[in-house]
């Protein structure tokens, strides 16, 4: 299946039209040694056989819609209402493209604004783009932008941030030769971490902090923007979209930069992507935010529309002057998260929000009443925590594997001192039952063994 | 009033069609009607900080348009004095009004005989037709 | 009619989603309330208002499955419906990416597979499909060139780039991205890399060469082995930009034309829709030597047979996103992969070759061909001959033949510029009435310019003030 639909008899009369006999005769400035290479990749499959084939390897992954699941770790297992796929599957949607032509692409753009909108509803952040690729790439964009803003090479992040988001922030900033600075997180009967503000200096460009943390917890982030600010330093956010429904928003702390994960906003988990970056900052650092940006303007009628505008912050513009080489925004995954939003409102966001720490506490309690098991996130968390036990967390993740259980993030693959801890999440999907079958599966695992 | 394709001759050129006025020791600069005609409606005059000491022939700015971008070069070498705020609320007066309100910056000369190299009017004109 | 804006659909206390609580037992809040927001000024809009609005919204889009969309450069070919049903598939869409490694086995025999099929097609030996989109994997594609020199103890001399003046905008910006400088190389008069400017450029301090194949102005350079050789011969390293693979496909694997490196969008050439601009995804491939520097991670297989993403590579440029890339999109490229087998490639590559100089021949009646030879997978149009109406004009004017214009004003090296890619999922009746439409405004042109310069007039809105949306720009409700 090529899905070519010319018939021999036309392919004939076009190649006729070029005074040509063959279609080969096309290529005859290929290198003739290169020219028409044989291609081992196995015959041409129809529709119904390649089902088959993708369908047999989906049979070998394990759903976990309604499995016993306690994995978060910046992915997030929540509920998807059905009319997102009804809106987000129209293929005006999803067969357009970035829209160059605003006349005919009023549907991409306005969702785009709106998407913008709503992300600066509920991060209460002045200017927020039409999305990176993912919470990663936004957290090393928001380091690089901090960078330009202040002329400065610091950057100082906590250590509690996701390892893979430091990780990439590693991969954008190394070329800069920037001085990456990461707070050190200590294992205690809880866990613990350097003082960011202290480390911020003044030749700091940004401090990035993650709220809630890698580990679930919620913290007061007054003194490090204090502190930041103080010395002339931005300070970046890391939130998670579903926290908002409830916690103080990166507007109302005073951060300079919002990014975040848009992947708990009805983005199915995917097996990590993709996913879509948020990224929202102050409007008077707008002229540095990369990516696309969608604006409201109006036709020679008065009549209102959207266009991508600011765009000579971009690369098709500035060429090695541009704020970042970003193309894309993640189009139909923003229009995901859009969605999420709109049809659960206010009080739906909240009700997710409440029903998280709800589920994650009552897993803590009942984990934390186990003999050998000490919960390690600082009260009060969001919807994750660690726990450490006397086995080796992957240890401890295999044996509940045997119980059907897809256990928690093992700590020790990022954190060499937190082998023995795992990170564990509940949101509003996690039942009771699941919850209580994971604490007996762990009881019985640690019995002894401390 | 000067004319759209009149080339003030109080002024001095560069190549890449920045004009300097002197005052004293410092000079006004702008772009060029020819420039303004090429860049589009500016939308936004990316400026350099008071204070900022530039070096001829190196950019130290930018116009953005909506469709291009274009860097401004120093005319001479010296430090900005002071900027034409107004184009922040008014990037129109670029295109508008190129060598009165549409002035970018003020820059005090560290070498005033700079000045004298760059291009009079009528070698402008003749880098305009050539 | 311009559809409203969920914010003045909005009335307080109307009736959301609702989420209902979980059957736990009920717990008070702990967190203070210095930790907690205020108010959460979200619109509130019932689900039927929601749906109608979007669908509504929708229906303001030209896309592929609507019109004609010949965007040069962007490769709009028919997206296979079963792709996304298989992307669906609760086994593809319901796992969560730090899941235990024997519990998605089928997911990384996948990404296994996918690497290796991409291999194959393009000649390379290590492939990674981590990148979000092609920027993403030309930005991995640099950072290689960067590390490759740096492991040979040469980073520290080898700081500058060359770049054709053809190449998109994301070419340099990638290399400023990496820390290089750009230095610019002209094309020819036959739309070639100029070969003496090239050599001129060359020293020392070059790392390489971005280069598209074939090039934006859809041809293939004449001289491409000697450009690869040239820069081989500095040092440097050939970085082979593959957002136009469409014209390649089992007609010549790239590597073979003196690439090191190559980034393939597997939204132009593999099916995966554009989504109204993302998500993307790409495929970075690399030849033996530069493979250790691939980023993280890699899908492996075991001697057991069994299939593991490879993190313990020491020399990787490391992680460019959260975890491994776009799975939903790599598993659509997958399936249109397989359906194409061996066989389909060059199928799939003459017809878009046969598509575009069959519009070549027809449209150059009316309007300059930019290069008078034989393009590749797309053609450069050079504006209205006469210039009675500029290129802009016509792009509008094409909108009210309902077809989607193609891209405009780029290359930058070719004054008024239509760039038009067709593709090889179109038919000879919707090619023929595409050039029927452009000859119309050819000739509409002649007769009433001012019926091109004040188009479109039936779409749902004119042409917008984009001068007054930046100078003051509103950015949200």
């Amino acid at each position: 299946m090529t899905f070519v639909p010319l018939t021999e008899s036309e392919r004939t009369e076009m190649l006729g039209a070029l005074g040509l006999s063959h279609v080969e005769d096309l290529f005859a400035l290929i290198p003739a040694a290169s020219r028409f290479p044989e291609i081992p990749i196995g015959p041409a499959l129809t529709e119904m056989e390649a089902v088959g084939l993708v369908e047999s390897l989906a049979d070998r992954n394990r759903s976990v819609a309604r499995a016993p699941f306690f994995l978060g770790a910046g992915a997030y297992r929540h509920f998807i209402p059905a009319a997102i796929g009804t809106v987000t599957s129209r293929s005006e949607f999803s067969t357009s493209y970035t829209p160059y032509q605003p006349e005919v692409s009023q549907g991409t753009l306005q969702s785009l604004f709106e998407f913008q909108s709503a992300i600066c509803d509920i991060t209460g952040m002045d200017v927020t783009n039409a999305s990176v690729y993912d919470g990663a790439t936004a957290v090393a964009e928001a380091a690089l932008m901090a960078m330009r803003l202040t002329g400065r090479g610091r950057v100082v992040v906590a250590g509690s941030v996701h390892p893979h988001y430091r990780e990439v922030l590693r991969t954008y900033t190394a070329p800069r030769g920037v001085d990456l600075y990461t707070t050190t997180v200590s294992a205690g009967s809880v866990l613990s971490e350097e003082d960011i503000a202290a480390a911020v200096d003044g030749n700091t460009a940004c401090c990035i902090v993650s709220q809630p943390t890698f580990f679930g917890e919620i913290r007061d982030l007054r003194p490090i923007v204090e502190a930041a600010h103080a010395a002339g330093a931005l300070v970046v956010e890391a939130y998670n979209p579903t926290s908002l429904g409830l916690l103080r928003p990166p507007g109302a702390w005073d951060v300079d930069i919002a990014v975040g994960e848009g992947q708990p906003l009805g983005i199915p988990l995917s097996f990590g992507g993709p996913y879509v970056g948020l990224m929202s900052c102050r409007e008077s650092l707008v002229r540095q935010l990369p990516g696309r940006i969608a604006g409201a303007a109006s036709d020679s009628q008065g009549r209102r529309g959207y266009v991508l505008t600011l765009q000579a912050r971009e690369q098709h513009i500035r060429r090695e002057k541009a704020t970042s080489n970003i193309c894309t925004s993640q189009g139909l995954i923003a229009l995901t998260a859009l969605l999420y939003l709109a049809l659960l409102g206010p009080a739906g966001l909240r009700a997710v929000a409440e029903s998280c720490c709800e589920t994650a506490r009552y897993a803590a309690d009942q984990l934390g009443g186990i003999r050998g098991v000490e919960v390690v996130t600082p009260r009060p968390f969001f919807h994750e925590f660690a726990v450490r036990t006397p086995l080796p967390a992957a240890a401890v993740n295999r044996r509940l594997a045997e119980h059907d259980i897809i256990g928690g993030y093992d700590l020790g693959c990022a954190y060499s001192e937190l082998r023995d801890c795992l990170l564990l999440c509940c949101t509003e999907m996690t039942t009771r039952g699941q919850i209580d079958l994971l604490a007996g599966a762990i009881a019985e695992i640690v019995k002894g063994a401390g | 009033m000067i004319e759209p394709d009149e080339i003030p001759s109080d002024r001095r050129y560069t190549p890449e069609h920045e004009w300097a006025r002197r005052e004293g020791d410092v000079v006004a600069v702008g772009i060029t009607e020819y420039a303004q005609h090429e860049l589009g409606d500016v939308v936004y005059p990316d400026l350099p900080e008071v204070g900022t000491h530039v070096v001829a022939m190196e950019e130290f700015g930018a116009l953005e348009s909506v469709k291009a971008a274009s860097d401004i070069f120093a005319p001479v070498t010296g430090e900005v004095i002071e900027r034409n705020e107004g184009l922040i609320e008014h990037p129109e007066w670029i295109n508008d009004s190129p060598y009165d309100l549409g002035w970018i910056v003020r820059i005090r000369m560290d070498n005033p005989s700079e000045f004298d190299a760059l291009l009079d009017a009528a070698a402008y004109r003749a880098h305009l037709d050539g | 009619m311009t559809e409203p804006l969920l914010r003045e659909l909005s009335r307080p206390g109307r009736p959301t989603l609702a989420i209902g609580r979980p059957d736990v037992p009920a717990t008070a809040l702990d967190i203070p309330e210095a930790l907690l927001r205020d108010n959460l000024p979200l619109p509130e809009v019932g689900e039927l208002e929601v749906v109608r609005h979007f669908t509504r919204l929708s229906q303001l889009n030209f896309s592929i499955d609507t019109t004609f969309y010949p965007l040069g450069s962007c490769t709009m070919k028919y997206n296979p419906k079963v792709n996304d049903a298989m992307a669906a598939l609760p086994g593809m869409r319901n796992i969560h990416p730090l899941q235990p490694e024997a519990s998605v086995q089928g997911a990384l025999q996948l990404i296994h597979e996918l690497q290796d099929l991409l291999a194959k097609i393009t000649g390379f030996d290590g492939v990674s499909l981590t990148p979000a989109a092609g920027a993403h994997g030309e930005l991995a594609g640099m950072l290689m060139i960067r590390a490759a020199h740096e492991a040979n103890g040469d980073g520290e001399r080898r700081r500058r780039v060359i770049i054709p003046d053809s190449a998109h905008g994301t070419n340099p910006a990638t290399a400023a991205m990496a820390g290089y400088q750009v230095s610019s190389v002209r094309s020819d008069a036959r739309g070639n890399v100029d070969l003496a400017a090239l050599r001129k450029l060359l020293d020392d301090d070059v790392a390489g060469l971005m280069i598209t194949v074939p090039s934006t102005l859809g041809l293939f350079d004449e001289a491409m082995l000697e450009v690869s050789q040239l820069i081989h011969e500095a040092g440097g390293l050939v970085y082979g930009d593959g957002a136009n693979l469409n014209a390649l496909l089992g007609i010549v694997r790239p590597r073979e034309l003196g690439l090191d490196l190559m980034h393939s969008n597997l939204h132009k050439t593999f099916t995966t829709p554009h989504g109204g601009g993302g998500p993307g995804a790409s495929a970075i491939c690399a030849t033996e030597a530069l493979v250790p520097f691939l980023p993280l991670p890699v899908a492996a297989r075991r001697f057991d047979g069994s299939f593991y993403l490879d993190e313990d590579r020491p020399q990787s440029i490391g992680r460019l996103g959260s975890f491994q890339g776009h799975f939903g999109m790599l598993v659509r490229a997958y399936t249109y992969i397989r359906m194409v087998g061996a066989d389909g490639l060059h199928e799939v590559s003459e017809a878009a070759v046969l598509n575009a100089n069959y519009l070549r021949q027809r449209l150059s009646e009316a309007f300059n061909v930019a290069y008078d030879r034989a393009c590749m997978h797309e053609v450069v149009l050079s504006g209205l001959r006469g210039n009675q109406v500029r290129t802009i004009d016509v792009a509008k004017r094409l909108l009210d033949y309902g077809v989607h214009p193609p891209t405009i004003y780029f290359p930058l090296v070719v004054p008024e510029a239509l760039m038009i890619e067709p593709t090889e999922t179109e038919t000879k009746a919707t090619l023929d009435a595409f050039v029927d439409a452009m000859l119309a405004i050819a000739e509409e042109a002649e007769r009433d310019p001012e019926l091109a310069r004040s188009a479109p007039h039936t779409t749902p809105i004119g042409r917008l003030d984009e001068t007054a949306a930046a100078r003051n720009p509103v950015l949200h409700w």
